[in-house]
């Protein structure tokens, strides 16, 4: 049990008539990174809401860090922190002045929290920007700064909701990078995200929620592996050979490949029985090939393949 | 992995006024980058106080001296309840939408600190807007006629209601989905609160509905008590009264304002 960071067990929460959440049951072993995937409205930062304490829930189980969240809620948040989907640090402060703030409502002494807070800006890259005040802080700036204020107490487990909303690519490699460094510390992470990129890249573990229920977890591969099966993507190095190509992989699979993208060839396999089949024939044949590749759908193949089935019509009955 | 975190071992019962404190402390440096609703607080008050200085000095009292004597406690206890009327209830609506108080929510302190915090720092800002009423005040010729001690009483009874109506304009802020309601809010309420009480006139010498909401309206009682205080007459029941009226406005309002708080979802 004690080797979750985090988990929730057949977790339900209602607004008025609307069941948010129906029934969530999630966790993540100490250090790991779990990725909570779904699209808006799905449940994901009620969830997330939960787990820091500020919603109660109608029914079920959670903990963090080993701690009953309806039980102690004092005891959990000294063990999480929360970085929204909104930054929530003060515009009109420095950011030296928002980490000492912070530390200083933790109850660390006044050096201490100045300490806590040289430590943080110098780690999130933010030394040169410390006085001056957020406002004048790029978008970037300002989440690396929120994330910086959710680690000042040293906190075991961290709820990041959406974190890289509205960030330009070189901020969001940035985030990226600090939150690896998070789960490298052995902090906990719930990641929750509408950026299958984001989960894939950063998720040790993904759950899908759809209508406050979970549609599909495991690892990146496994959802993968669950949704489809295998596909191989053949390029043969000189064109004249494509319909040669076209026909080999034809009489393995038993299928026409698409061939809609430019000088390639697309077909599903079943198994690498018929992946390895179709490269012995093409080297029989002399065929000499420009790229090949075996691969899993991508995570957004994944997601539609999941989301977009007709069965979300009956759990939003539910 | 886990280092253990250095804590200061305050004691237990007065983490939550440190928490306050330091959230005071915040809600001070946000208005020295942003002083606007403070300055509000002592500039509308000031303008009124000019304005019907001159317009209605002479036809009143006979000399603007003698109005001035009469106006000041009334504009003091204007500018100690505009601050508030203001700046607490909107600061605390925007932290709620913003997620700054998401944060403090789910920090290790008292879910009620974060709104003790913005009205201690209240405190503050309606003394700095009493002092410089004071001050302008002495510059168009009030002459305070009561005792040294009857001034800081007077002072301190604005101070006081102006803390305590604060506590409605917290509950507003709480309850209501913008800043600009707040703004709202505070506005249509400052009219008849503010200027249908004995601010300008006795109310004896108001038309008779008028009267009617100025007997029963609290804020007449502050003025009257000021009133006694500043020009050193019998201030009657009125001390008492603000008293009560004080005492009436936190009892209700302060615990409504702090379960609605530690209720948002």
């Amino acid at each position: 049990m004690d080797d979750n960071g985090f988990e929730v067990n057949e977790l339900i929460k209602r607004f008025g008539r609307t069941t948010a959440v129906g029934g969530v049951t999630l966790a993540a072993p100490r250090g790991r990174v779990l990725g909570l995937l779904g699209p808006n409205g799905a449940g994901k930062t009620t969830v997330v809401r939960v787990l820091a304490t500020l919603l109660r829930p109608d029914a079920g189980e959670v903990r963090v860090a080993g701690i009953d969240v309806r039980r102690d809620p004092g005891r959990a948040r000294r063990r999480i922190a929360l970085s929204g989907q909104h930054t929530s640090v003060d515009d009109e402060l420095s950011g030296r002045s928002n980490l000492v703030m912070i530390g200083r409502l933790l109850d660390l002494g006044r050096r201490d929290a100045r300490r806590r807070a040289d430590e943080l800006l110098s780690r999130f890259g933010l030394d040169d920007a410390a006085d001056r005040p957020v406002a004048t802080y790029s978008g970037g700036m300002r989440r690396r700064l929120d994330l910086a204020a959710a680690l000042v107490g040293r906190p075991e487990v961290v709820f990041l909701d959406e974190p890289s909303v509205g960030l330009d690519p070189g901020g969001r490699e940035e985030l990226w990078q600090m939150i690896r460094g998070l789960a490298r510390d052995g902090v906990t992470v719930l990641l929750t995200t509408q950026y299958l990129e984001e989960a894939d890249a950063l998720a040790d573990e993904i759950t899908v929620l759809d209508h406050g229920r979970v549609i599909a977890s495991g690892t990146p591969a496994d959802l993968k592996r669950e949704v489809g099966g295998h596909t191989i993507a053949l390029r043969p190095a000189d064109a004249a050979d494509l319909d040669r190509a076209a026909a080999i992989v034809a009489r393995v699979t038993g299928r026409e490949p698409d061939r809609s993208r430019r000088h390639g060839l697309v077909a599903p396999v079943a198994g690498d029985a018929e992946f390895f089949e179709i490269t012995a024939r093409l080297h029989g044949s002399g065929i000499d090939v420009g790229e090949l590749a075996f691969r899993l759908p991508s995570l957004d193949e994944v997601f539609l393949s999941l989301t977009g089935a007709p069965a979300t019509d009956t759990e939003e009955a539910a | 992995m886990t280092t253990t975190f250095p804590r200061t071992t305050g004691p237990r019962r007065l983490a939550t006024l440190r928490h306050s404190a330091v959230l005071a402390r915040r809600s001070l440096a946000k208005t020295t980058r942003n002083p606007g609703p403070v300055v509000n607080g002592v500039v509308t008050p000031a303008l009124f106080m000019v304005l019907f200085l001159y317009l209605f000095g002479r036809p009143v009292a006979g000399t603007t001296a003698d109005y001035l004597q009469y106006l000041f406690p009334g504009i003091l206890v204007m500018g100690a309840g505009l601050a508030g009327m203001i700046s607490t209830g909107s600061a605390i609506n925007l932290d709620l939408k913003n997620g700054v108080t998401d944060r403090f929510r789910s920090l290790p302190i008292s879910r009620t600190a974060p709104l003790l915090g913005s009205v201690m720092a209240d405190i503050l800002r309606y003394t700095v807007a009493v002092a410089v009423l004071f001050g302008l005040g002495a510059l168009l010729g009030f002459r305070v006629r009561g005792g040294v001690l009857d001034a800081l009483g007077a002072a301190g009874l604005a101070i006081l209601f102006g803390f305590c109506l604060s506590w409605v304009t917290v509950y507003i802020g709480v309850l209501v989905k913008s800043a600009d309601a707040v703004l709202a809010v505070g506005f249509v309420a400052f009219l008849p609160l503010q200027l249908g009480s004995s601010l300008a006139a006795p109310i004896e010498t108001l038309p008779g509905w008028l009267r009617a909401w100025a007997d029963v309206n609290p804020v007449t009682h502050v003025m009257d008590a000021c009133r006694a205080l500043l020009n050193g007459t019998a201030p009657a029941g009125s001390v008492g009264l603000t008293l009560l009226w004080s005492a009436a406005l936190f009892a209700v309002f302060c615990p409504l304002a702090v379960r609605a708080y530690g209720r948002q979802e």
